[in-house]
């Protein structure tokens, strides 16, 4: 399996990474290794075998329903690029 | 064409808030109105090394829903990343469940107008996490970010394509609204956004078995304007498939103001959220017998209470689905209906309770009247103490001022006359005010008497301000009338 050019662009558009143009074609080479990887272990037969979503063969713990948390908006504030009235400012984005 | 020929496929996917004290994730409050960001936790603000620990009781109001619709429980099931970015997810993805929800296929039963009842699937139901709020007021050209409501529990409902109109879609919201609330798993409190719906819609020629290509609108957060989204998308779609146009499927708002839908500014790329397992948080295990705990929990639910309301107090489907549709409407109208007379108290509670909450607009729960109270009021009707007339008068004071049913009827002297000593002397005076009518009751056959005795009643009322006990006057004016004869 391989991938093109388009689908480079899209993946690091999803991802908000930017890359370069000189450097598309080199990634396209080394992410089509990376598929060819997974298509060699696609070929395993599976039939039967459940899809695994941890490796860890445990379960989940719970918590109670408390609230164990208080205000610290002071101190996370404190490390952010801007605010004002509590809230983070952001650039304007309208989706 | 139009209406007849076409026939509208509706299916809506509803986001109900869990009313749990702490987030699905996190340890924060999840108190509405709180000020902003005094409610999102280094966990809600995607620091690094946080890890997110899951929430029990969130787990056990879905299991409850997924109970409530008789569906299938997922005895594992899985958290998964659903990624893109947006200002108001810190992450860069919101925990979800993809292919594993916590609820499988299940189905309620929605009641329409006419008292009918149709059959709903619901396809899933699967737990996530809500996402902060962004205000785009003027910040100086930039937004706001109010990260409190990041990581509140939120159960996605999904339901199959199986509404047919914007009443049967209404009717379903309003079945879904009535469970999570009966369950007291949700405030269902739309205006607060705790219960928030988008809807798919699309139209295909009846008897067609294809559907359509559908539009979604976004975000729709109260029962009139899911009716109205619906009727405008409706003929939106008809114009443009009658005028030989194709319908694109994208995503669409409802204008509330200008009552029409309108597309969303179209993504440069096309949603692609690249599911995959949650790596931070492990498979969900649900034992049988935690599932069969809760089942043994499960509160009377609004279709059985409905049809135990047709049983048990012989009201009509259409009263009983109102009574029922709401818990608290449904506790205060049996707490009316135990002082013996249902059938007068699903009236009391149907016309005047619910139509003075509704001129006042209050809800159920700010019922300034207490049931006990109405219950009274019934007793002194049924025991002649006062007439129905007179009733209305002490259930506006009830209302508007308070107090004991009792102590108005006595202090504003309600209390009917059954004297049959001071009824006779009124009878005596209307008699003898009113020669004219009684030459013509003496004149008319047994038929007409019946009729011509009314203008007597009326007047004799009138002459005691409604409080001449009916019965009593009726039977005193037939034996002064026929002794006249």
């Amino acid at each position: 399996m391989s991938v093109d050019q388009a689908e480079i662009e899209k993946i690091a558009q999803l991802a908000r990474i930017r890359v370069a143009p000189s450097d598309i074609a080199e990634l396209t080479e080394r992410i089509t290794g990376i598929l060819d990887m997974v298509d060699q272990m696609q070929a395993v037969d599976t039939a039967g075998v459940e899809p695994l979503a941890s490796p860890l063969n445990a379960s989940q713990r719970l918590r109670e329903d408390q609230v164990t948390e208080t205000d610290r908006h002071g101190e996370f504030q404190g490390i952010a690029p801007a605010t004002e009235s509590d809230l983070y400012l952001v650039p304007k984005v309208i989706d | 064409m139009s209406d007849a020929y076409w026939e509208t496929v509706i299916g809506l996917e509803v986001h109900v808030q869990l009313a749990t004290e702490s987030k699905i994730f996190s340890g924060s409050a999840t108190t509405f109105g709180a000020s902003p960001n005094s409610q999102a936790s280094a966990v809600d603000l995607a620091m690094p090394g946080m890890l997110p620990v899951l929430n029990e009781k969130a787990v056990r109001y879905a299991v409850m829903f997924g109970l409530a619709i008789d569906a299938d429980i997922g005895h594992r099931s899985v958290f998964d990343r659903k990624n893109y970015f947006y200002p108001d997810l810190p992450k860069g993805y919101q925990i979800s469940q993809f292919d594993h929800p916590i609820v499988g296929r299940g189905h309620v039963q929605i009641q329409l107008g006419d008292g009918s009842t149709r059959e709903i699937g619901v396809t899933r139901a699967h737990l996530e996490e809500d996402a902060g709020k962004s205000l785009h007021e003027d910040f100086h050209g930039m937004s706001g970010i109010d990260l409190n409501r990041a990581g509140t529990p939120l159960l996605e409902i999904v339901s199959e394509p199986e509404m047919r109109s914007a009443e049967e879609a209404v009717a379903y919201l309003k079945t879904i609204h009535s469970i999570v609330t009966y369950l007291g798993i949700s405030d269902g409190n739309m205006a607060e956004g705790s219960m928030r719906c988008d809807v798919n819609i699309s139209l295909r020629p009846r008897g067609e078995s294809e559907f359509g290509t559908r539009t979604e609108i976004k975000n729709v957060n109260s029962f009139r304007f899911v009716e109205k989204a619906i009727q405008v998308e409706t003929e939106r779609q008809m114009d443009i498939l009658e005028d030989g146009g194709s319908i694109v499927q994208e995503t669409r708002l409802y204008d509330s103001d200008r009552n029409e839908t309108r597309s969303m500014r179209s993504k440069e790329v096309a949603n692609d959220y690249r599911y995959f397992p949650e790596p931070d948080l492990l498979p969900v295990e649900i034992e049988d017998s935690y599932v069969a705990v809760l089942r043994e929990s499960l509160p009377e639910l609004p279709a059985a209470k409905r049809e135990r309301f047709e049983s048990q107090y012989g009201l009509g489907s259409y009263d009983a689905g109102v009574l029922s549709g709401e818990r608290v409407i449904a506790d205060y109208f049996e707490a009316v209906a135990a002082s013996g007379d249902a059938k007068a108290a699903a009236n009391w509670v149907q016309v005047e309770v619910l139509g003075a909450l509704n001129n006042s607009d209050l809800s159920m729960s700010d019922c300034p009247l207490p049931a006990t109270e109405l219950a009274a009021l019934i007793g002194r009707i049924n025991d002649n103490t006062i007439s129905g007339k007179i009733a209305k008068q002490v259930f506006e004071i009830l209302w508007n001022e308070g107090g004991s049913v009792d102590a108005i009827i006595d202090s504003r002297g309600f209390k009917q006359v059954s004297d049959s000593g001071a009824l006779e002397a009124m009878v005596d005076e209307v008699i003898a005010a009113s020669p004219e009518q009684v030459q013509q009751y003496l004149a008319a056959d047994e038929g007409k008497r019946k009729k011509l005795v009314g203008f007597f009643v009326g007047q004799i009322m009138k002459a005691s301000k409604g409080q001449a006990n009916p019965k009593l006057v009726n039977e005193i004016l037939a034996a002064k009338l026929d002794a006249a004869s």
